[in-house]
């Protein structure tokens, strides 16, 4: 039940991330020059005459003075419309709907999180896949065959080990051009992220096979003559796959967390597509957070996400692992 | 001692290694500190390749590594082009902070988890043991950056507690107890920071550790007795779940000193952290170099210190 739950909950963020482009009612890079740093735009449905429509609508907002708070109008209204352009809820044009606030520019938060997931989430999951295929590759090689591939893993390893993951992470970013495009920024991110991490996959993977190796119905196959490669796919690698999905749970969130750690810092993806950290940066400023506070919104996205993949990696944890294969337990 | 002789050997051996690896890849990297030179106009290629002759740069790998062991050994650490100058006194002035932080906030994580821990073990299953559990579990998904944006922004707006770097200004005139205190007072934010993204790991692990013993036959004989809880919690089932939780201690300061780097350079606390972050965007390559193996001198050190305490809790790794 719960991890029913927690699944459907992890498909319909990851969902609603992908079709950001018809979620968003604006697209991530729209500017409303004359709306910098406008509130949560209201949804109505009683107006100033007290009169109730069926159809939500908002009010037309300005300030007063440049830099003023805003004020609705409430002589004009603009009804919500829904499946318009080819996106599935907006209003007319001079009208304006910010759902969660808009930015220094009067670009929509709201769509602007969600566009700004599609990159941290993929981040996030490229760079998983990254990490768990050299892992399984790496770890399989070594906890099947030992010797030197399995001396190399562990010594190799923990040179990798041996630096705290961020200054890791950062050394490696520090040998690359800073001045570089998007696309390039985002595939170094990932390539980053995904390479630094592989050490505590393969070795948890090595683990689950040096055990597997000395089971009877390996031992047995073995017997009947089966080879090296065969016995990996038929026997070995069958048994890896619960701890690749378990560490999965726990690797992608740690690294959507350091896509957006790195692009705030401003080593990741930059403008103008958003991602969360590089979102995140604008809220560092302390007046721009104390005066408007929905900036804050691609950060708080993170939090129902992680909760939810903290959630699956504790039930995948604590389930009985397969046929008596002992799972070692995801070190901090 | 001779578990203690091997272990050194093999944290300098590390240290050694990840040296060597910088080296190769700084090499394989393109562009150095001079490269962002080459962008202004009227620098040509000549001029850029006689500065690099000048720093040695254009000397081959091995030379170059030579070069820098010596400078090691006289305690410059390689020659820092963005602040021009030697990088070990550089590094002298922020490591201090790096550990005063770091070391502050695992004392106050692990005083905070221990008690924590036993106390949701002892009520396992319970519906007080549930909530910590769900408390946890939110605290855990909060990213430090965002505790650290959101306590910053509290910290400035009701000015409870100062912001940025260590001391107050002017601090050095005062006598050394208003001294300390204002030190106090600068650690709070990045402290708490650091334990509440810290505190909630230690303490699902000391939980399950202590439960675990709690199930073994000698905790059923020691409450057989009647051994009064509290005594039985602490005195018995704690030290049985010791070995774990060392081990633990060792792991935790990797994520300790990188969720610091983070703090300190939202915080503009005078550790390695923001030093990293310039020395990155300079390209400075001794700079780079002498963070990296700072931090991992702090890591391997602590690791170290995990390692022999577990020598010490635990006897059957004498026999091995």
């Amino acid at each position: 039940m719960k991890l029913r739950l927690t699944l459907a909950f992890l498909a319909a963020f990851h969902a609603a991330v992908l079709f950001a482009a018809f979620l968003a009612p604006y697209h991530y890079a729209e500017q409303h020059r004359d709306y910098p740093f406008a509130p949560p735009t209201r949804i109505h449905f009683t107006d100033a005459a007290g009169r109730f429509h069926p159809r939500p609508f908002v009010y037309a907002i300005a300030q007063d003075t440049p830099g003023g708070d805003f004020r609705e109008d409430p002589a004009r209204l603009y009804p919500i419309h829904f499946l318009v352009h080819g996106r599935l809820f907006g209003v007319a044009a001079p009208g304006v709907l910010f759902i969660w606030g808009s930015d220094a520019f009067g670009r929509d938060v709201f769509s602007r999180v969600l566009y700004g997931g599609q990159v941290s989430l993929l981040t996030g999951l490229v760079a998983a896949f990254l990490s768990l295929s050299l892992g399984l590759l790496w770890g399989t090689l070594a906890g099947f065959y030992g010797g030197w591939v399995d001396r190399l893993l562990m010594r190799g390893g923990e040179l990798f080990l041996a630096l705290p993951w961020l200054y890791l992470l950062l050394a490696v970013r520090a040998f690359l051009p800073l001045h570089i495009s998007t696309t390039q920024a985002f595939f170094l991110l990932v390539a980053i992220i995904g390479a630094v991490g592989w050490v505590r996959p393969a070795r948890i993977v090595r683990h689950v096979d040096l055990n597997a190796r000395e089971r009877g119905f390996v031992l047995a196959a073995r017997g009947f003559g089966a080879n090296g490669p065969y016995l990996m796919r038929r026997h070995i690698l069958p048994l890896t796959w619960s701890v690749v999905l378990t560490q999965a749970t726990v690797l992608i969130p740690r690294y959507i967390l350091a896509e957006v750690t790195l692009s705030f810092l401003g080593l990741g993806v930059g403008e103008p597509v958003p991602s969360w950290g590089n979102m995140l940066a604008e809220a560092r400023q302390y007046h721009t957070l104390i005066a408007h506070p929905w900036m804050l919104a691609p950060g708080l996205a993170t939090i129902p996400l992680l909760f939810a993949y903290l959630t699956l990696a504790d039930i995948l944890l604590e389930r009985p692992a397969p046929n008596g294969t002992a799972q070692p337990t995801g070190k901090p | 001692m001779k578990y203690a002789a091997r272990r050194l050997l093999h944290s300098l051996l590390l240290l050694a290694g990840v040296s060597i690896l910088s080296f190769l890849f700084a090499d394989l990297a393109p562009g150095d500190f001079f490269s962002e030179m080459r962008l202004q106009p009227g620098v040509d290629a000549q001029t850029v390749a006689a500065l690099r002759a000048r720093q040695g740069l254009d000397r081959p790998l091995p030379l170059r590594y030579a070069a820098w062991l010596a400078s090691m050994a006289r305690g410059e650490f390689g020659h820092s082009l963005a602040y021009n100058s030697a990088v070990g006194p550089l590094l002298a002035q922020r490591i201090p902070g790096t550990l005063l932080l770091t070391a502050t906030a695992t004392l106050l994580a692990w005083l905070l988890a221990i008690p924590l821990g036993v106390w949701s073990a002892a009520r396992r299953g319970t519906w007080r043991d549930s909530i910590l559990k769900v408390i946890l579990s939110i605290l855990l998904s909060i990213p430090e950056l965002l505790l650290a944006i959101i306590f910053l922004a509290i910290a400035v707006e009701t000015a409870w507690f100062p912001v940025g770097g260590m001391h107050a200004p002017g601090a050095e005139s005062l006598p050394a107890p208003d001294r300390f205190r204002d030190t106090l007072r600068h650690l709070a934010i990045p402290v708490l920071v650091l334990v509440l993204g810290m505190a909630p790991v230690l303490v699902r692990h000391v939980r399950s550790a202590v439960a675990e013993t709690m199930d073994s036959p000698f905790a059923l004989a020691a409450r057989a007795q009647g051994i009064p809880r509290r005594r039985l919690f602490f005195r018995h089932l704690l030290p049985a779940a010791l070995n774990p939780l060392i081990s633990l201690f060792g792991f935790s300061l990797g994520t300790l000193l990188s969720a610091s780097l983070l703090v300190e350079v939202l915080v503009g606390w005078p550790g390695l952290g923001p030093l990293f972050l310039e020395a990155i965007m300079a390209r400075d390559f001794a700079l780079v170099l002498g963070v990296v193996m700072s931090s991992t001198t702090l890591l391997i050190a602590g690791n170290l210190v995990a390692d022999l305490l577990l020598y010490r809790a635990d006897p059957r790794i004498h026999t091995s």
